[in-house]
């Protein structure tokens, strides 16, 4: 009874936070993760903070095990059981960290929506694709099963899924990867959703099909004025779409700031060495540079930078032991190092 | 569809070829002159040959099993060494008995292994799981028979609830048939209730990792939603086969515990068939048991098919 | 042995070592094995000692385990039976192995017509129950000691045959075994060298939960008459025997039955530790759990 009216207070809410740009959809503060396994503490996440406002990109950029997807899921309240999470999450007037997770589970699904790396295994192999899509809406909004079936043919046109109509009874494997895919967006979108977090999205699909799934969001974030939040390792599809960006390493962000600021002027080594790496089509037939180490392991991280044993630079003796400071160097652009002025 | 069943009937068809040449070369194993060994003391020459001539004895081997498997065919599977009666017939009235059997204990086996199972699974960890997976260790390491043995100490020994044993048949009296049935059923209820919670348990555990259960906790669906609609629609797929195996082994008569219970089913007619030598008899009771088992696999994998979406198209 | 080998074998059994289970499921074990050997000398009478004056008398001092309808002395005939019990486990699962192993390496190796008419007699022995078919065997060949054994053994066939099968197929495809054959090594070297090392995981596995198996089915056969011959006590016949007694004899019930199912829960716990080394899937799963908020 009671999240009726929790559900209609939640719609209410929605349209007076959707145009307003000043006001952040997601902020994160200082938010750490610390996961319990047999070998003992996981230090996923470290003290991570940022925010996105409506209509706005936000990437966030590291190697698989940098941290960035255990930060959303820790923010949005999907951590696994044996992770501690602290810090503060904000979505739109809530307090995520605040709330019980009753509450919390209602703002998922109805203010953010997801979308996971590999559309192979996230959808549900025995339910109808249209169910997945409009569940979320019959649960946060109160649709009945037939409006729902209606609203999963839109929802399926929209993300532009040929013959909606018919296929919406379809099973997720008569899809191929990149439909899936398209499917699992219709899903995150079925209720509006203010925020809409892409977790590696375009990993698992074809260079075609990755091009095309990042223009669709693209697309239907114009359309929507949707905030999204864009976790990659691929710093090729940052700057296609994103206006700020936090890159991840070791659980820490490394170096944040407007796009193009961090693409201009990379400043931490390691924002370098990504940039380095990536491949440019006018090197074509050149060899990749790979950056040489491994990242460090969560159960074991370097008392100073995390990146300090496969730094290059190593321009500063204290970074051995110390954890250098998140230190501005430009318009909103600011990065975790004791020598920002010098740029080797 | 058709298809994917007209391959699967074949297939059967092929194993239950195999199982009446092995159940006919039972007979063979039999060393010396099995209707000789089997009349003993009661040996006259005229039954002698009369037997040894409805057997067919006296062919060739393929001879032999060209005419067994044409007269299995029609449902006809020779007449009992001790009686002389259509060992089809006899076989046959003791089905009843070991399906009221099977099924009870069946039934009572998933009441108690679902909701322990699941339980178990998505409260992992705890002492419902600790609990579950005590009873399942307990359930495959005990001896049924044995099992029984201290149900009938407790029930009908020490608080004289039930009937220690025998059989009353579900038509001719309902409550006494459930006084009946209540120990041998619940004892091999318990053994199959303990192999399926460890197989529920695990499945749901390994639904419960699967990337589109985390989908659907992102959408913000409640608990019981997850569980209900997404956890169980899959993990409970492949327990059907387990559970139908189950039943289908059951079918076969838990020769053991009809022996101890005195519960006239195809077990116990086995057990009955041994000691008196009657070969045909055993021989029966084991084809129909193979043949049952194999239909109900059958029966489970189309059933399979229609609840999993990806095989269907195949 | 090699030194992988010797690596693996110090990691299951390390590991075994911290699983109090496994342990105590060892420890049981070996009192098994020293039982089984010593047996009648542990013993405090004679197993066909018969004394009239001293029948279904319940367990004292001079018979910890009670006596029987006989007056034999229950806890003599749980201890000697013991080696009979362990005896038919081991001879009928090492019988399994070996039969199982060997079809299914020739099925796999060489596939073809080997391959489809090995696994369908696989098939034919797997659409009988387990227990059925062993009695129909011991029934058919007469009951004893050794005719248990075989039986038992042959309807565990089909599970080793089916494992090793499956390992052979995914082996035999990799870069290794394709470079040894391109050298021109024998079939039986290959296999010998290179296909049983990769498959030995899961049939050490299912050769000790199969044991568990083959204990309780020597237990099933013997209740029916079907195992070793009396006057040698068996466990299974033992109950058999008493189950007319038992509501005024509980001991005859409860003794010999304990045994049955403490040997085969120790061999279950010693297969389930193993597995949990031997097979990473089973540690996956568990660890990959995620909570439902």
């Amino acid at each position: 009874m009671s999240d009726r009216t929790e559900r209609s207070e939640g719609r209410e809410s929605v349209p007076s936070q959707r145009r307003t740009s000043d006001r952040p959809v997601l902020s994160v503060e200082d938010l750490t993760v610390t996961v319990g396994t047999r070998r003992g503490p996981a230090h996923a996440v470290a003290g991570v903070s940022w925010q996105v406002r409506a209509g706005e990109t936000f990437a966030l950029v590291g190697e698989s095990g940098s941290g960035k997807s255990m930060t959303l899921l820790a923010a949005t309240g999907l951590a696994p059981r044996a992770a501690t999470v602290t810090g503060r999450v904000r979505l739109l007037d809530s307090e995520l960290t605040a709330l019980p997770d009753d509450r919390r589970r209602r703002l998922r699904g109805r203010h953010v929506g997801f979308v996971f790396q590999d559309p192979m295994t996230s959808l549900n192999p025995v339910l109808p694709v249209g169910r997945q899509v409009t569940e979320a809406a019959e649960e946060h909004l109160g649709l009945s099963r037939r409006a729902a079936r209606d609203r999963a043919v839109e929802l399926l046109d929209l993300v532009g899924i040929p013959s909606a109509a018919r296929r919406v009874d379809a099973y997720p494997h008569q899809f191929s990867g990149g439909m899936r895919q398209r499917v699992v967006i219709a899903m995150a979108l079925a209720c509006e959703p203010d925020l809409l977090i892409a977790d590696e999205p375009t990993t698992a699909l074809d260079v075609t099909t990755q091009a095309q799934i990042v223009e669709l969001v693209a697309d239907l974030q114009q359309r929507l004025g949707t905030a999204v939040v864009w976790v990659t390792h691929d710093l090729g599809v940052v700057a296609g779409i994103a206006d700020t960006v936090a890159v991840m390493y070791g659980g820490r962000i490394v170096e944040q700031g407007p796009v193009d600021a961090v693409f201009d002027t990379p400043t931490h080594p390691y924002t370098r060495a990504l940039l380095a790496a990536r491949p440019d089509p006018s090197r074509r037939g050149e060899d990749l540079v790979a950056i040489p180490g491994a990242p460090p392991s969560p159960l074991d991280l370097p008392p100073g930078c995390a990146f300090w044993p496969r730094c290059p630079v190593r321009a500063d003796p204290r970074c051995a032991h110390e954890l250098p400071p998140l230190t501005p160097v430009g318009d909103g652009h600011t990065v975790r190092t004791f020598y920002p002025g010098e740029t080797p | 569809m058709a298809r994917f069943v007209l391959r699967r009937v074949l297939q059967s068809a092929v194993v239950l070829l195999g199982v009446t040449l092995v159940v006919f070369l039972l007979l063979q194993l039999v060393p010396g002159d099995p209707v000789r060994v089997a009349l003993g003391t009661r040996f006259d020459p005229q039954t002698y040959e009369a037997l040894r001539a409805r057997a067919g004895l006296d062919q060739p081997l393929p001879v032999q099993y060209a005419s067994y498997l044409g007269h299995a065919l029609t449902g006809d599977l020779g007449v009992s060494f001790r009686t002389g009666q259509p060992v089809s017939r006899i076989v046959l009235e003791r089905l009843p008995a070991t399906l009221s059997l099977a099924v009870t204990a069946v039934v009572f086996a998933l009441l108690v292994a679902f909701p322990l199972g699941i339980v178990a699974a998505v409260r992992s960890g705890s002492a419902v799981d600790h609990a579950a997976r005590v009873f399942s260790q307990f359930g495959v390491s005990v001896p049924d028979f044995w099992m029984g043995i201290m149900g009938i100490l407790l029930f009908a020994g020490v608080l004289g609830w039930l009937p220690p044993s025998g059989y009353v048949a579900l038509t001719d009296d309902p409550g006494r048939w459930a006084t009946h049935v209540a120990l041998p059923a619940v004892t091999v209820g318990l053994v199959t209730a303990s192999i399926l919670t460890r197989f529920i348990r695990s499945s749901v555990l390994e639904v419960l990792s699967a990337d589109y259960v985390r989908t659907a906790e992102a959408k913000g669906l409640r608990n019981r939603v997850v569980i209900l609609r997404h956890v169980l629609r899959n993990a409970l797929i492949p327990v059907v086969t387990v559970v139908a195996v189950q039943l289908a082994s059951l079918l076969g008569g838990v020769i053991v515990i009809e022996v101890l219970f005195a519960w006239p089913g195809i077990g116990r007619l086995t057990f009955d068939a041994v000691q008196a030598r009657d070969y045909p008899v055993l021989q029966g009771a084991v084809l129909l048991v193979a043949a049952l088992f194999l239909l109900v696999n059958l029966l489970v994998d189309i059933l399979y098919a229609r609840l999993d979406p990806r095989i269907t198209v195949r | 042995m090699s030194a992988t080998t010797e690596r693996t074998a110090r990691r299951v059994l390390d590991a075994l070592r911290r699983d109090p289970l496994a342990v105590g499921g060892t420890v049981v074990l070996v009192l098994l094995v020293v039982v089984g050997v010593a047996g009648p000398w542990l013993a405090p009478a004679g197993v066909n000692d018969v004394d009239v004056d001293q029948m279904l008398r319940p367990p004292s001092g001079a018979h910890p385990f009670g006596t029987d309808e006989l007056g034999r002395d229950v806890l003599s005939r749980v201890l000697v039976a013991a080696r009979v019990s362990l005896q038919v486990g081991a001879v009928s699962v090492g019988i399994a192995l070996v039969a199982g192993v060997t079809l299914g390496l020739l099925a796999g190796y060489y596939r073809g017509w080997l391959d489809s008419v090995l696994m369908r007699a696989m098939d034919v022995l797997f659409a009988f129950p387990v227990l059925l078919l062993a009695v129909a065997i011991v029934a058919v060949l007469g009951p004893g000691l050794l005719t248990a054994m075989v039986a038992i053994g042959v309807v565990y066939t089909p599970i080793f045959a089916r494992i090793t099968r499956a390992g052979v197929l995914s082996v035999r495809e990799q870069v290794f075994v394709r470079a040894a054959v391109s050298i021109g090594a024998s079939d039986l070297r290959i296999m010998r060298r290179h296909v049983l090392p990769n498959i030995a995981a899961p049939l050490i596995v299912q050769t000790s939960l199969s044991l568990a198996f083959a204990i309780l089915s020597e237990a099933a056969l013997s209740f029916l008459g079907l195992g070793i011959q009396p006057p040698a006590p068996a466990w299974g016949r033992m109950l058999f025997d008493g189950r007319g007694f038992v509501t005024d004899a509980w001991w005859l019930g409860v003794f010999p039955g304990a045994a049955i199912f403490l040997t085969v829960l120790a061999f279950n716990l010693v297969g389930d530790a193993l597995r949990d080394v031997l097979d990473p899937r089973q540690l996956t799963l568990a660890e990959a759990r995620r909570s439902t908020p």
